[in-house]
């Protein structure tokens, strides 16, 4: 007489899968926390960097003069390359405008202009 | 304990049933999972850079100070230091020398600056960030850095130090010169700087020092820490620019998965829902079953899309965004990120992959669940 095979859960390695997928999601999380201090110098030493030399801007975007100081840049610069142009940089369609504007007030005398 | 019997012979059916459609399932998950890593890649991205911009950026000047001439930012006269000095609360006025130099070799874009305070370069050296180290490949120590300004024009100068590719985000294009060869090399005159930086000692101050001083310099624009920071934030804000439109994306697929769902279940899975019931399955065990069913494919989804995406942009550096920003630009920093990610956010996301596609599989399958079993067959 042979035996049955023996029965399989069919469930059984899906939710190994998910298990797995659980501990690799905690494993990065344990990556994330093991990084922290290190990363913390490291910006530790970023902040150092930008207060040495007075930056204002990351260098995310070096393509244009208003991506790469978008903190600085004219509040014009779209047009600024060639007429009809929209944009000529990729990136600048990444960047929005800085803003605030139309803070300003029309008036005659100060007592009207300032708020 | 019986209950978690039957749940687990429930799942054990799930599965069974989901792989008899296996390459159909499959592609399900494989595509909602794209999904899911592509929304959190995008997510995780920029929350790191904009906690990485928040923290490096707290060291930027208080207040920024450019002149405005005919519409455009101009040179500043020394003479308006002492102007900015005199104004209450400021203090550290100092006049700044930077700009950019395109490079005609590399076809880059150089920002030169002249540094504040830490190290400053000997006449006749510069500091580079790692980028221009990359476009003008100057990979031996000791290789000199030639610029021309014009034909026939050529400036040595020799590579003091190199930035580590640390602080690339915010150092790759950064050319740091001494203040007298900065001078001689763009023929700035002794009295222009290019903008000026204070600091000012209350913060809370800011707003009023902007205002006496924009009375005192009418022509100026100010531009405070603050202002720096909002522009950073926009920058990196979901509602703005490359994040709408990959949420958008994202959200279009995942409108076509429910709405293929929800629009009625294919013959075969009514009649398998009409056999159920005939053979004595209670409409909560079917129920039951698509829960585990939508469960099994959105979590894992979910899982497999979030892990995919923390390894690719913390592990990986991001390379699927690397053309974005890259863009035309010959400099662009090779920058690792701080692990950060915001929970809040990955929440919001975990419930915005399973409860649409739970309620879109289970509304179906209620009404047919529910109908009698003769009609659902037929």
């Amino acid at each position: 007489m042979t035996a049955l095979p023996r029965y399989r859960r069919p469930a059984t390695p899906v939710f190994g899968a998910l298990g797995l997928l659980v501990a690799l999601g905690m494993a990065e999380a344990a990556d994330a926390l093991w990084r922290a201090p290190q990363e913390r110098l490291r910006i530790a030493r970023e902040r150092q960097i930008v207060a040495d030399l007075g930056l204002s801007d990351l260098a995310l975007f070096t393509e244009a003069r208003y991506t790469r100081h978008p903190a600085l840049a004219d509040h014009a610069a779209a047009f600024q390359d060639a007429p009809g142009s929209f944009e000529h940089f990729p990136s600048g369609s990444f960047v929005p405008p800085a803003g605030p504007w139309g803070a300003a007030r029309l008036g005659f005398s100060e007592a009207e202009v300032t708020r | 304990m019986n209950a978690l019997r039957r749940q687990r012979a429930l799942a054990d059916y799930t599965i069974a049933a989901l792989s008899r459609r296996k390459v159909k399932n499959l592609a399900l998950v494989a595509v909602f999972s794209l999904v899911v890593f592509l929304l959190a890649s995008a997510m995780f991205f920029a929350s790191a850079l904009r906690q990485e911009a928040d923290a490096a950026l707290e060291g930027a000047p208080d207040l920024i100070v450019q002149q405005l001439s005919l519409g455009r930012q101009a040179m500043i006269s020394a003479d308006l230091i002492d102007d900015l000095a005199s104004i209450r609360g400021v203090r550290d006025v100092r006049g700044r020398l930077w700009g950019y130099y395109y490079d005609r070799v590399s076809g880059a874009n150089y920002t030169v600056m002249v540094p504040e305070a830490g190290q400053m370069p000997p006449p006749g050296q510069v500091i580079i960030g790692e980028g221009i180290a990359r476009a003008r490949g100057l990979e031996w120590q000791g290789a000199p850095l030639f610029l021309s300004r014009k034909q026939g024009d050529l400036n040595r100068f020799d590579v003091a130090q190199t930035f580590e590719s640390d602080s690339a985000l915010l150092t790759a294009d950064l050319l740091l010169m001494n203040a007298a060869d900065f001078r001689a090399f763009f023929s700035v005159p002794e009295d222009m700087f290019t903008d000026l930086a204070a600091s000012v000692r209350n913060p809370r101050e800011r707003a009023t020092v902007v205002d006496k001083a924009s009375r005192a310099m009418p022509d100026a624009r100010f531009v405070t820490r603050d202002d720096i920071a909002r522009t950073y934030m926009k920058l990196f804000d979901w509602r703005e620019g490359m994040m709408v439109a990959l949420a958008a994306v994202a959200m279009l697929a995942f409108a076509i998965f429910a709405a293929d769902k929800a629009s009625g279940l294919s013959a075969e899975e009514a009649r398998e829902i009409g056999i159920l019931k005939a053979i004595g399955w209670d409409t909560r065990d079917v129920i039951a079953m698509k829960l585990w069913e939508g469960g099994f494919v959105s979590l894992g989804a979910f899982l497999l899309g979030t892990t995919a995406a923390y390894a690719h942009v913390f592990w990986a550096g991001a390379p699927l965004f690397a053309p974005v920003l890259k863009g035309w630009a010959v400099i662009y920093p090779a920058f690792r990120l701080a692990p950060g990610v915001d929970l809040s956010e990955l929440v919001v996301l975990l419930l915005l992959t399973t409860l649409p596609y739970a309620a879109a599989t289970v509304v179906p399958v209620w009404r047919a669940a529910s109908a009698d079993p003769d009609a659902v067959m037929r």
